[in-house]
């Protein structure tokens, strides 16, 4: 069940990556010249202002954008169209509203042809494990914004994919129940291994989990530095939180994204 | 599961006191009925708080029978109020009795003429029902070319169009030439005149699936036909249903004007008949029998529609279509 990243070579490998959007009445740089390497086991968090290509970013890994120019390889492959060895949380939960919960995360299942016994024992643990327990019936317009993101991660983790892609999946939760699935999430890359790539806005989100935290500048959006995270790899939230170095790199992190606001 | 939403139900009643025990007062038997007659409609009943969760306890059968009066007896007096004005216009002979005969007489040429008027009725439902299918179906499947090939939509959509444009009333003694006077014109007619509604409707739900969902389903490795039965169809049927709805309304008008021009049974042939022979009462009976069949058919579609999109916006309860 878990996975089984190669123990050598990178897991996602982008080399030059430049993206333009051209539409009727404008023509936009979305991001530009982006180059990073990414180890399997790795859990990189990404942050940037708002508008920088993010998104754009996961959505190359994952072959769901092309680049106007440059390469992507996902697990030592060139990545030429949409991948499927991924689980992508994307920003908006992305569920089938005539789908209950726990109908809603077994679409992985179904879409891929899975095991139905096994995805559904699955299934169940990680709706015990985000607290969606009790919910499993309710369809999507009968959940909060941030149950409704849980779902999407439930569904993306229910493969056990080697790569986790994940686009603010905390953004709609409050504090509290935040803090939980950051441990959550934690736990699960220790436990298996997987590769992940989380955009967030929150700083301390981007270096409670992150192995190594990216600053990406406004548009369009390169990355302006890349701090590795120099904190033990098993995590407790308290802890994390008084820690001093957490406090150093917070700092360095605001300022960073400060005065990249400023210079734009 | 079913542990599970009771439990769900369970919680539900006792964050929401009132509604919770407005809907376990009215709960047991058929004790609901009367009751939500005169009390207030069903809709504001269980008008749901902004923190619910999951689903509402399922209606018994009483409930749903209060909410199915509720829901009929505006048009219910409607009806009578219209029934009302024309037995009075009618039998006070404000206007002469060969135009407008009195509900009465009405009633007893449908009462005496019975098994004729069932006969033909019978012949243009059979016509309507097959031309909707049809039309149903090929509209479906010309709907999905259209929407999944750049190609066909190019080449389809203007064919479309021009059977829509033409007027089914010029084609229809050209029917009548080439497949003579059976069934088989009527039927063509009812699937022309009612594919349309079908394919527009199909189309845009089809062409209406968050982009983001099509990116999911590509990240799960699934094929176009998985993608199509799993996301696609199933996001299409609210804006599909709209059309049957139309379509099946239209194919009423088909089968009617196909037994215009040439038929020896049915319905529009009667209508003929009675109109040659200055038969009112004939002629009002079979205008009844008719709109029967198109509110019959209408009323079975929407029923499909409660069945199959329960999770649609349109059908959730607290925004139900009978509040006024
Ligand atoms: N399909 C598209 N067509 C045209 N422009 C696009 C498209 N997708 C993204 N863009 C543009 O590319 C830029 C980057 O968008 P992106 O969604 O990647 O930003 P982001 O960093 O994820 O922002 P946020 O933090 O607000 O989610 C934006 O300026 C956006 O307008
Ligand atoms: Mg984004």
């Amino acid at each position: 069940m878990t996975a089984a990243p190669a123990a050598t070579g990178t897991a996602i490998g982008m080399s030059g990556l430049t993206v333009r959007f051209t539409t009727r009445r404008s023509q936009t740089t979305a991001l530009d010249d982006v180059s990073l390497d990414i180890e399997p086991g790795e859990f990189v968090t990404i942050v940037g202002p708002s508008g920088c290509g993010k998104s754009t970013l996961l959505k190359i890994v994952a072959g769901l954008v092309k680049p106007t120019s440059g390469e992507v390889s996902l697990l030592e492959r060139p990545v030429r169209g949409p991948q499927k060895e991924i689980g992508f949380v994307f920003q908006k939960a992305a569920l089938l509203e005539w789908r209950g919960a726990r109908a809603n995360i077994l679409l992985q299942a179904e879409m891929r042809g899975m095991d139905r016994a096994r995805a559904a024992r699955r299934a169940d643990e990680l709706i015990e494990m985000t607290g969606l327990t009790g919910f499993e019936k309710a369809l999507p317009h009968e959940l909060s914004g941030g149950m409704q993101q849980r779902v999407a991660l439930c569904r993306a983790l229910l493969h056990s994919p080697p790569v986790l892609l994940m686009d603010e999946p905390f953004g709609a939760l409050d504090a509290l129940t935040r803090e939980q699935m950051n441990a959550e999430l934690h736990r699960i890359w220790r436990e298996t291994g997987t590769t992940v790539v989380l955009v967030t806005h929150s700083i301390a989100e981007a270096v409670f989990l992150g192995t190594r935290v990216v600053v990406m500048s406004p548009r369009p959006g390169r990355i302006i530095r890349t701090f590795p995270v120099e904190l033990p790899a098993h995590r407790d939230y308290a802890q994390v939180m008084s820690d001093s170095r957490f406090d150093r790199l917070a700092t360095d992190l605001r300022g960073l994204l400060g005065s990249a606001a400023a210079n734009h | 599961m079913t542990e599970n939403s009771l439990d769900t139900a369970g919680r539900q009643a006792a964050a929401d006191k009132a509604g919770g025990e407005r809907a376990a007062a009215s709960t047991p038997g058929g004790a609901g009925a009367p009751d939500g007659l005169g009390g207030p409609a069903p809709s504001r009943v269980v008008a749901p708080p902004p923190d619910r969760v999951g689903r509402p306890p399922r209606p018994t059968l009483g409930r749903r029978a209060a909410a199915f009066a509720d829901s009929l007896w505006r048009p219910a007096l409607v009806l009578a109020v219209f029934f009302a004005a024309w037995w009075f216009v009618a039998a006070r002979e404000y206007v002469p009795n060969y135009l407008v005969p009195t509900p009465g007489q009405v009633w007893e040429t449908m009462t005496t003429q019975w098994s004729e008027l069932a006969r033909h009725t019978l012949v243009t439902l059979y016509e309507t029902v097959l031309g909707f299918v049809l039309a149903a179906a090929l509209g479906l499947v010309t709907a999905v070319a259209i929407a999944y090939s750049r190609t066909l939509d190019k080449a389809l959509y203007p064919i479309v169009l021009f059977a829509q444009v033409i007027p089914k009333i010029a084609i229809a003694p050209l029917l009548v030439v080439w497949f003579g006077l059976g069934l088989t014109p009527k039927i063509i007619l009812a699937v022309l005149i009612a594919f349309f509604p079908v394919v527009i409707s199909g189309v845009a739900g089809l062409r209406s699936t968050d982009p983001e969902l099509l990116d999911l389903a590509a990240t799960m490795g699934a094929g176009p036909w998985r993608t199509f039965r799993k996301i696609r169809f199933p996001n299409a049927l609210p804006h599909l249903m709209a059309g049957l709805k139309v379509a099946v309304t239209l194919a009423v008008v088909g089968a009617v004007v196909g037994e215009f021009v040439g038929a020896s049974e049915g319905l529009g042939y009667v209508l003929l008949l009675a109109n040659g022979n200055l038969d009112a009462p004939l002629l009002f009976a079979d205008l009844i029998l008719m709109s029967a069949i198109g509110i019959v058919l209408f009323v079975l579609v929407e029923i499909a529609e409660a069945l199959l999109i329960p999770w649609h916006a349109s059908r959730r309860a607290g925004v139900s279509l009978t509040t006024s």
